[in-house]
């Protein structure tokens, strides 16, 4: 099951990365090689396994509620690229 | 010298005022300052800050009030949150990025008064498997300083294997902490999942990321696990019984002990050299009274698979948040998306663009079936097919990686040569179970590391049962000439 070009513009556009052509077509063909490899996957019986999704099974962990002293708005604020007035600025989200 | 004391030996001089936590730290920063600069094993350190400190640990010392290692220096991976002090991830998205918090670890670290030597060299984001993805420096084996140290918390393995440091602390995703122990002839440990609270340390893949130590002894990294492990209300998967004691590790027999040999961690993908030290060694053990047993887990065949599925799928949701908004540099773009991705396309190095790729891709509409689902149904299998051993066993035991230390830069154009070095290292944290490497001996000069792996909540008796092979095993304690 290759991966056309068309395909990987879609995932880059997902995943928030702005590539150049040349570097698409290198995910391109490093993506097609490691999907050849994972066809392994389909050695095993899995039939009636459940997923595991965690590497220790844990349920509905409750926290009491109590209120923290947390971050200061100077310390939160203190590595944005830019704010203003104890806030983050951010780039327009949606036109006028 | 100092700087050639374990940590345990440090701290016992420490608290009877033989020498000062000054003097201590002072003589790892001239032996950082004298060595580092061939080595790149740290990425920043602030003497003013080390001395500081020192002098703040001695007070805890002079008071009475000093824990197990009070004074005893500890290297840190960049990719644990330190207040104050710059945490990169080895990635230019970081740049410059102060914490504005501690992680638990640190923490703890601060409470029991070791003092904070800095922070070391990683693969970007702990993705790969010998810190050559760092996007600050190179790091170099000290065993051959042509070759990788292993990874991806190689500069904290360096630290230690260099004598820069007694003690580190590294992070394990597939393998980051034992292969680079393994690789430099050190002792490196991960704990279950969930005995060393994850909160501060930058998520990579958050179902298998687990924060460990490195030393030059079991008992060192018995002692500093005595230290970072703990409940911990800020992570949600911390276990409630997290905190470890590990104070009565004592001289103990072998005889009897059970021990299970994989064969798919012996096959024809482990390098002969590799394989010669682990099988002397297993003789060895044999006359120690060992019982070892080959089983059969076939599973491990698709280790390496369902690692390249689970831990970049995970990581495409983590580094989501690395816009340019909160921290970081930004280059600004069309909007905020536009600006996101051009920061993102701009500062994140290769490799980590490659996992969010392959992560968000298996993530995506019409993939998501066969390729995550499926890899958590085969990550079951494996983890059921060793429970099923540890019921039967003491300890699963094989070699840590199936090759020696390689040259730096002979696996760029072998991608999936690189990716195999974690054969024998991600069943651990599939399954969350406890796993230490130490050295076996060397081959062509170079060390070879064992692994011994337990149960989930054996980190004990792993440690007790890694103390006692310590010391039936000369090659446990040779050191590199620097």
């Amino acid at each position: 099951m290759a991966i056309s070009f068309d395909e990987v513009q879609h995932v880059a556009r997902l995943a928030r990365l702005e590539l150049s052509n040349s570097e698409l077509l290198i995910f391109q063909s490093e993506l097609n090689a490691l999907l050849g490899h994972f066809s392994d996957l389909n050695e095993i019986d899995v039939t009636g396994i459940l997923p595991k999704p965690h590497a220790v099974s844990m349920h509905n962990v409750w926290a009491d509620d109590i209120a923290e002293v947390g971050l200061t708005r100077e310390y939160a604020l203190r590595n944005a690229p830019r704010s203003r007035a104890g806030l983050f600025v951010v780039p327009t989200i949606i036109e006028e | 010298m100092l700087t050639e004391l374990s940590a345990v030996e440090l701290a016992a001089k420490l608290r009877s005022r033989e020498v000062s936590a000054t003097e201590v730290a002072q003589a790892q920063l001239n032996r950082i300052a004298e060595l580092d600069a061939n080595l790149g094993a740290f990425l920043h350190v602030s003497p003013e800050n080390v001395l500081e400190e020192a002098a703040n640990a001695q007070k805890l010392l002079d008071s009475g009030e000093g824990g197990a290692l009070t004074g005893v220096p500890i290297a840190l991976k960049d990719n644990m949150c330190t207040l104050g002090l710059p945490t990169t991830c080895a990635s230019k998205i970081l740049e410059n990025y102060i914490p504005p918090y501690d992680a638990t670890v640190v923490g703890r670290l601060r409470e029991q008064g070791l003092v904070l030597l800095g922070k070391t060299n990683m693969d970007e984001f702990a993705m790969g498997g010998s810190t050559e993805k760092s996007a600050y420096r190179s790091c170099h084996n000290p065993w051959d300083l042509t070759c990788a140290p292993g990874g991806s918390s190689g500069g904290s393995a360096v630290a230690v294997a260099g004598s820069l440091a007694p003690l580190s602390l590294g992070s394990d995703t597939g393998g980051s902490i034992r292969q680079p122990a393994s690789l430099c002839g050190i002792v490196g440990f991960k704990p279950t999942y969930g005995r060393v609270s994850r909160y501060g340390l930058v998520a990579f893949s958050s179902s298998l990321d687990q924060i460990g130590p490195f030393g030059r002894s079991v008992e060192d990294v018995a002692a500093i696990s005595d230290v970072i492990s703990g409940y911990d209300h800020h992570d949600s998967t911390s276990l409630p019984n997290a905190g470890m004691d590990n104070s009565g590790l004592k001289d103990g027999t072998l005889k009897g002990k059970r021990f299970a040999l994989p064969k798919e961690l012996f096959g024809s993908g482990i390098e002969p050299g590799v394989l010669s030290v682990i099988h002397e060694t297993i003789d060895l053990l044999k006359k120690e009274g060992v019982e070892f047993t080959e089983v059969s887990v076939p599973s491990i065949a698709q280790a390496v698979t369902i690692y390249y599925i689970i831990a970049p799928a995970e990581a495409s949701s983590n580094l989501a948040r690395f816009d340019g908004v909160r921290y970081g540099p930004r280059i600004e773009g069309d909007g905020h998306i536009g600006s996101a991705a051009k920061t993102r396309g701009e500062l994140f190095g290769h490799e980590v663009k490659a996992r969010i790729m392959i992560g968000t891709y298996a993530l995506s509409a019409g993939y998501f079936d066969a390729y995550y689902l499926r890899a958590q149904q085969v990550r079951a299998v494996m983890a059921q097919d060793f429970e099923k051993i540890f019921a039967e066993f003491d300890a699963v035991f094989s070699p840590t990686s199936p090759a020696v230390a390689f040259k730096l830069g002979a696996l760029d154009s072998d991608p999936m040569a690189l990716k195999m070095l974690d054969l024998c290292t991600i069943p651990a944290n599939m399954g969350g179970f406890p796993a230490i490497s130490l050295n076996a001996g060397l081959s062509g000069g170079l060390p070879v590391g064992l692994q011994l792996m337990g149960p989930v909540m054996g980190d004990e008796n792993l440690l007790q049962l890694a103390y006692s092979v310590e010391r039936a095993m000369p090659a446990a304690t040779v050191r590199p000439r620097l």
